[in-house]
């Protein structure tokens, strides 16, 4: 099968050009380098399937990076090359086209982000470029679909120019773009857009961390009033209305008792159903993905959508940068980290983007010990919450300070350079609602897919503990650590073996304890930072290996018990 | 080696909104093409546009494009400004 390479730099809008050509929807992000592996889809040419793959982005093919060693490898394989170009810069752009056609290697050119070029008053000749490349070139606006069903129908012209410039030097090169440049572009006047009065108060550096605050308290609020808004008025209604007379009429079906009925509806709190205590599979183990979690995954990647999208990460990523660097990071690495308050799955992968192998390894065992998930933090919101507002507050900074201690005292262990930040900071940009409803689609349905099996799952194995009697024998076992140390009833330790499973359940598990409010954050920060849900497990497994998850694990255990036992002495 | 009038200065200690072009960047092969890569190179205008607090990173635009370079770095690149 044919195979066609999308290739570019970082941040030109390759992703969202492959999913107008393949509708292969992928998290297409304006950060530079989100795009860690490459992707494939097919495309219908012709009347024949052809392969689409969308290469990590890449300035150069001498590669500086390990996304840039990816894209060279992967160029060997291609058939055709569409090489994608930011046309608001594009002197630079054009050092990596003049490097692809110097391997023979059919080319052509989407001169992507075509729509900025008039509001920055950049005018490009293109047939002119067109016959200096000697490969075809369409204008295109991959956010809109602009161009490109033209590039599709010129496919076929792609080509590798008789004119060959094989061995050029870089400076020969660079000298090449400039001159194609001076004929082919030229500048007008034109006002100071708003996104450039926005960029130049959010680079001055106390201007920077104003907005940055703004933002932080912005998002949080954000986050809080639509997943309440969403629980408010669509999830509790529908469960209260619809699903609970159900579940009562199953529950009179299955004469109130028996194992079906403990497994499918759970015990009936004071004959009534409990989402939260019953732990049947279709109430507890429904509810809390549908009703407690879901609308905070939607007001959660809701959020961050518009902040990736509208290109605020990558100065929030210059700003924390001085502070990540006494944690064995650099500012990038803000970037998966905010990836793991989704869910730490997603977050971890992210350290990839990360150059070297201590700062992965801090990065992934940072997220892993000390950024709840969004399900974690729904139920954290939810039961926690109930007891008031300072409580909660009070995990999540006994969580952040962890978070900085555990990070300082790994940039000391930890063997391994820590580089410093080069990072392309995208212009802001609009948020293109359509990719991001179409992005928070894809990330809904990922979670659905995903997490209600082993919502499920988890909850089901919950109710076989009960069953065969696990867990008194394991609160007993446990009980010494767990009464001692933390202060907690030795029921509580069964959660914390659950949130092996899944943290979102685990938390469900302390709803039926009646512990005190005090208790309640004692149990829930030891829950987030213990043990890695088994999801985050087997990713962690797969990025950093056996020998250091195995490490990063027992810090996590280490540290859950040390910062439980500081709150149950502070408290 | 370029004769240049005027001052030469790292980019750390140009001033915020100042324009000059890149000199000569003090560092080793892979420093410089990490840095042409982003089209930071000798015989480029780049225009200062900040500097983050406490040795943090330096943000500046070459063309159209802006870049945050590393505080280290920033002291590694030499611009000839006036």
């Amino acid at each position: 099968m044919m195979q066609i390479l999308l290739v570019g730099n970082p941040n030109v809008g390759k992703s969202a050009i492959f999913s107008r050509l393949t509708g292969t929807y992928i998290i297409a992000s304006n950060y530079p380098g989100t795009t860690v592996e490459f992707t494939k889809g097919y495309l219908k040419l012709g009347g024949e399937r052809v392969q689409v793959i969308d290469v990590p982005g890449t300035y150069t093919l001498e590669p500086t990076s390990k996304a840039e060693e990816v894209a060279v490898e992967m160029l060997k394989e291609g058939d055709l090359v569409i090489d994608v170009v930011d046309a608001t810069n594009l002197e630079r752009n054009l050092n990596l086209t003049l490097q692809l056609l110097e391997r023979g290697i059919p080319v052509i050119v989407a001169l992507n982000i075509w729509d900025d070029t008039q509001h920055r008053g950049i005018n490009i000749d293109v047939n002119k470029l067109e016959e200096l490349l000697g490969v075809p070139v369409v204008p295109t606006v991959g956010v809109t679909g602009q161009g490109i069903k033209e590039l599709v129908r010129r496919i076929p012209e792609a080509k590798a120019p008789e004119t060959t410039y094989f061995g050029s030097t870089s400076d020969e090169r660079w000298a090449r773009a400039g001159d194609i440049i001076s004929q082919v572009q030229s500048l007008s006047h034109r006002h100071h857009t708003w996104s450039e009065v926005l960029e130049d108060a959010s680079n001055h550096p106390v201007g920077g961390a104003f907005i940055a605050l703004v933002v932080f308290f912005a998002t949080f609020w954000f986050i809080r009033f639509i997943g309440e808004s969403i629980i408010g008025y669509v999830t509790d209604p529908l469960f209260e209305w619809l699903w609970t007379p159900f579940l009562m009429k199953v529950s009179l079906a299955l004469a109130s008792g028996g194992f079906w009925h403990s497994v499918l509806i759970g015990n009936l709190i004071a004959g009534e159903i409990d989402y939260f205590q019953s732990f049947g599979l279709l109430s507890t183990g429904f509810y809390i993905p549908f009703g407690a979690v879901l609308p905070y995954i939607v007001s959660f990647y809701l959020a961050l959508g518009i902040l990736e999208d509208v290109g605020y990460l990558p100065r929030l990523a210059v700003l924390m940068d001085t502070i990540m660097h006494r944690l064995g990071l650099h500012g990038y690495a803000i970037i998966p980290t905010m990836l793991g308050f989704g869910c730490n799955v997603p977050g971890v992968m992210a350290t990839r983007i990360l150059e070297s192998r201590k700062q992965r390894l801090i990065a992934a065992t940072l997220i892993s010990i000390a950024v709840p998930c969004a399900a974690l933090q729904a139920m954290i919101i939810g039961l926690v919450g109930q007891q008031g507002g300072q409580y909660v507050a009070i995990v999540y900074g006994s969580l952040f300070a962890s978070w900085v201690i555990i990070g300082l005292i790994l940039n000391r262990i930890v063997k391994g350079f820590n580089p410093e930040l080069l990072v392309e900071i995208p212009p802001y940009r609009l948020p293109p609602w359509r990719v991001i409803g179409e992005k928070l689609w894809l990330r809904l349905s990922g979670f659905i897919r995903g997490a209600l099996p082993i919502v499920l799952g988890t909850v089901f194995v919950v109710n076989i503990l009960y069953i065969f009697g696990l867990f008194n024998t394991i609160a007993n076992i446990a009980a010494p650590i767990v009464s001692g140390l933390l202060g907690l009833p030795k029921e509580s330790v069964v959660a914390l073996v659950i949130g092996f499973l899944r943290k979102d359940v685990a938390m469900g598990m302390l709803a039926p304890l009646t512990l005190t409010a005090k208790q309640l954050v004692i149990s829930s920060t030891v829950l987030a930072m213990f043990f890695p849900c088994v999801a985050t497990f087997v990713i962690l497994v797969r990025e950093l290996g056996v020998r250091d998850t195995l490490k990063a694990t027992a810090i996590m255990v280490a540290a859950a018990l040390i910062v439980g036992s500081l709150q149950n002495l502070v408290l | 080696m370029t004769m240049h009038q005027g001052r030469q200065l790292t980019l750390r200690q140009m001033g915020i909104g100042q324009t000059g072009t890149v000199i000569e960047i003090l560092g080793g092969r892979g420093l410089i093409r990490r840095l042409e890569a982003l089209g930071i190179r000798p015989g480029k205008k780049v225009t200062k546009i900040s500097s983050a607090l406490l040795r943090g990173p330096v943000t500046l635009r070459v063309d159209n494009a802006q870049v945050a370079v590393g505080f280290g770095m920033a002291n590694r690149i030499i611009v000839g400004v006036g």
